[in-house]
């Protein structure tokens, strides 16, 4: 390496590493201000910063190559990540993202030979209801249509800065259908507070308690549990950290939470740090909303300006909380608290063995609350109100309202707030859906529900939930549902683990062959066996709940299966037109004459 | 030690702070791993240890024990899930047996006979991974990787070294070694290393020295697995 070298990497990472104050703590950030800078992390960067951070590179290398948005090597100067979710294959996101390849001359999955452009597809970026999205340098852009793609292309080709490019395109709006409490207007600032304050931190806990709040990220774990667990666990620091990592694809509530209502959000963590007794805060902000990064800031900035945040918090003495926003990189897995809680130290997000909980040994090894978005935006209705009377809200085991994001197949995808116990059904009419085959409640990792199920409930004790409510008209494949639901998971298994990192794999192995005909029978008792392995045998509630999807819609959409089985007897391992494809791509052919049989791969 | 619990029924007295194998282990007792070693931090990734405690299945190399735990570790259930993750791990990455120098010593091979495994069952994924044959002493066969990260955890957290560690995500996890170029020969790894003689499988391998003890004397033909100890930290490669 030349001096010359170093002087350009050192240029804009001397002032990133001196914001971070050069603690490998807080690599995750480094590396993204750094790619946010030079594009891609170059290896002479790394040189940088081993000298800069005192860690061998084969930490940095590790970690970078965890994460799908962080480049060890260089990408194009416009780096466009479509969605895949199902939503944005349902609006025709593949169709669209071929053309942007052919009409910019670029590989999926490649960079351009003149490096300026690499198109690739990314896990749902939230944007269900208005997709198909996009990614391009980290930045939504939403609503694509063929018109926008081809203006993207030609804005790529002509290097126009994307501050430049149309406001339009990157314009997200909430979409809010139905308001119930979170939602609801005339929130004051530090008003939550202030009656916290009055009841003290005691008095407080004891509200969240009776108000029966069960953490709204999916476990559905008492909130006031957790808090109590955290307050009474010794420790040198208490963290709290908001998970705002929203990968469950299908899911946008917190994009819309933090986009209109993130001074309720940070106000429940401020309840929280009151409670607990946490100096620090940080939010786990996923690295698909980087778009909200800037006006997040200026809203705790805000805050700090109102005495809300900083020292002596309302006058009290020795209350003292800040927050600071954490940006994610890609990875559904840091949705998963401890994995969360190790992305937010600097590592791979790799989940924790537990016991211990984060309660008593998270963030640093200290004591850390980890609620989601919506979990602290409920507390400062819990502060106001009371627990009696948020309790009295919703069902006797599932009290309080949730936010549902609402996509698919319906007149009017948006945010809908409903108080826990409302019907599949009722959400369905609300929304505009017709003809409804089935509704995936929660996400991939979720349910699939029938129309047979319909009456059924949303509430911890019935349907529980995350918060995505995908709907399916009787047009759609079910089993390419589940199928792109399977390849999720194998691309986000962390690989940890034996069983969910070959397994995820195996089973998206076996979709992949019933999709192109050479299913049998016997794949069924497979995928139960492969579901058994993951389910008893995986690290965390990835692995174990890969499988949901398809044992779904192998129990109530069989026949969607049962028509792809062109062997109904024997299972076709190998096949031979499909051995040759390779050297089908070297050649450049894929005519009639380079197929051994007439059956054309569908690929 | 006044502590117990059973383990297939039998009594395992354990010291506080024992995970359930380290007890299991001292007690002679055998339950199917591969990323566990006595002299490493407790990992818990390749999950063939998983035993049922008081009915819940859990890592046994994580799980503290605790007074009057009923564990079960010896059922056909178990042992077929152990059996289908060795499969996972043979089809995963390049294993071919019958031409490599550590056939007879491998404690995934071991392992394979010991839960009767008579064939890899599932589609092999045949991931290409080049050899890494740059370090003088050393040579580096990827294709046998098993992600135990115990080469990890040795040069980590004994060797001060930090020289292997994982990279990538998902199936595309993969060992990566401490230098610019990615290779061994770029590091400052030596045969004096603990990570050099940790390897369960081939990948960490000493050159020049090939098929020195004969099939059919070497380590795994004497003995099953269940009664092996690793010795080889203590006394350098065998």
């Amino acid at each position: 390496m030349n001096n010359k070298e170093v002087i350009t990497h050192s240029l804009y990472l001397d002032p990133i590493l001196e914001r971070y104050a050069y603690c490998a703590t807080n690599l995750m950030q480094i590396l993204r201000e750094a790619q946010e800078n030079f594009g891609w992390l170059h290896p002479d960067a790394i040189d940088y910063l081993i000298e800069k951070l005192s860690v061998p590179r084969t930490k940095i290398e590790g970690v970078a190559s965890f994460y799908s948005f962080f480049y060890l090597e260089p990408r194009g100067k416009y780096r466009v990540l479509f969605s895949d979710n199902i939503t944005d294959r349902m609006l025709g996101n593949k169709v669209l993202m071929e053309r942007m390849c052919s009409n910019l001359w670029v590989e999926l999955g490649k960079t351009s030979e003149d490096g300026l452009v690499s198109v690739d597809f990314s896990s749902c970026t939230g944007m269900c209801d208005q997709g198909p999205a996009l990614l391009v340098n980290n930045i939504a852009i939403t609503n694509l249509n063929e018109q926008r793609v081809d203006n993207i292309c030609e804005l790529i080709r002509e290097q126009v800065p994307l501050a430049e490019w149309p406001a339009e395109y990157f314009q997200v709006v909430d979409n809010i259908r139905r308001k119930d409490m979170l939602l609801s207007e005339g929130f004051v600032s530090g008003k939550a507070l202030e009656a916290a304050l009055q009841r003290g931190p005691q008095g407080m806990l004891a509200e969240v308690k009776v108000s029966g709040l069960r953490g709204r990220g999916g476990a559905g774990f008492s909130t006031g549990m957790k808090w109590e667990s955290c307050r009474n666990a010794p420790g040198e620091a208490h963290y709290v950290v908001c998970n705002a990592d929203e990968g469950e694809p299908g899911t946008f509530k917190d994009r819309v939470l933090l986009n209109s209502y993130a001074d309720k959000v940070f106000e429940g963590m401020t309840l929280c740090a009151y409670v607990i007794g946490a100096k620090k805060g940080m939010l786990y902000l996923r690295g698909e909303y980087r778009y909200l990064l800037d006006q997040l800031n200026a809203v705790l900035e805000q805050r700090r300006q109102q005495n809300l945040l900083g020292n002596n918090i309302l006058g009290q003495a020795g209350f003292d909380f800040d927050i600071e926003i954490h940006l994610g990189a890609g990875a559904y897995i840091c949705g998963e608290e401890s994995a969360l809680i190790e992305s937010l130290e600097g590592k791979r997000g790799t989940p924790r063995n537990r016991p211990p909980f984060p309660v008593t040994h998270g963030y640093l090894n200290q004591p850390t609350v980890v609620n989601n978005v919506e979990t602290f935006a409920a507390t400062c209705h819990i502060a106001q109100q009371g627990g009696g009377w948020y309790a009295g809200i919703g069902t006797a085991k599932s009290s309080g309202t949730k936010i549902m994001s609402i996509s698919g197949d319906c007149a009017r995808p948006g945010i809908y707030e409903y108080p826990f116990g409302v019907s599949v059904r009722q959400m369905l009419e609300d929304c505009g859906a017709a003809n409804t085959q089935a509704v995936q409640v929660s996400g991939p990792s979720g349910v699939t529900v029938s129309a047979a199920e319909f009456d059924r409930v949303l509430a911890f004790e019935d349907i529980g939930t995350a918060g995505a409510f995908m709907v399916f008209d009787d047009s759609r494949d079910m089993f390419e549902v589940a199928r792109n639901f399977v390849h999720f998971f194998a691309h986000e298994s962390c690989g940890f683990c034996t069983p969910c990192r070959v397994g995820t794999s195996l089973l998206r192995n076996l979709m992949d062959k019933m999709h192109y005909g050479h299913g049998s029978p016997y794949d069924f008792d497979e995928i139960e066996k492969l579901n058994q392995i993951l389910l008893s045998m995986s690290h965390c509630g990835l692995g174990h709940t890969a499988c949901n999807p398809v044992l779904d819609t192998i129990a109530k959409f069989r026949p969607a299966y049962e028509s792809r089985m062109l062997h109904q007897e024997f299972s076709p391992a190998f096949d031979l037109d499909w051995a040759l494809h390779e050297a089908r791509q070297m050649t450049g052919r894929d005519d009639i004459g380079a197929h051994l049989h007439i059956l054309k791969d569908k690929a | 030690m006044s502590k117990t619990f059973t383990l297939d029924g039998k009594t395992i007295p354990f010291a506080d702070g024992q995970t359930i194998i380290q007890a299991a282990m001292d007690a002679g007792s055998y339950i199917p791993h591969l990323c566990h070693h006595p002299e490493f931090k407790p990992h818990g990734s390749c999950k063939l240890c998983t035993v049922t405690v008081n009915g819940r299945q859990t890592a046994s190399c994580t799980m503290q024990a605790a007074e009057g735990m009923v564990v079960e570790s010896e059922t056909e259930e178990l042992n077929a899930e152990r059996r289908a993750l060795t499969q996972m791990l043979f089809v995963e990455g390049n294993h071919f047996c019958p031409s490599c120098e550590k056939s007879g010593d491998c404690q995934l091979q071991a392992t394979a006979y010991h839960l009767d495994m008579m064939s890899p069952h599932y589609d092999h994924f045949f991931p290409n991974r080049p050899l890494d044959a740059s370090h003088p002493d050393y040579l580096l066969d990827f294709n046998r990787c098993i992600l135990c990260s115990l080469c990890v955890r040795a040069s980590r957290d004994v060797d001060g070294k930090s020289v292997f560690a994982l990279a990538g995500r998902g199936i595309k996890s993969h060992l990566i070694v401490n230098a610019k170029s990615g290779k061994l020969g770029d590091t400052d790894f030596s045969a004096m290393d603990k990570a050099a003689n940790v390897c369960p499988v081939g990948v960490i391998l000493p050159k020049r020295r090939g098929f020195a003890v004969p099939i059919g004397e070497r380590t795994f033909d004497k003995q099953s697995i269940a009664e092996y100890v690793d010795t080889r930290l203590t006394q350098g490669e065998d």
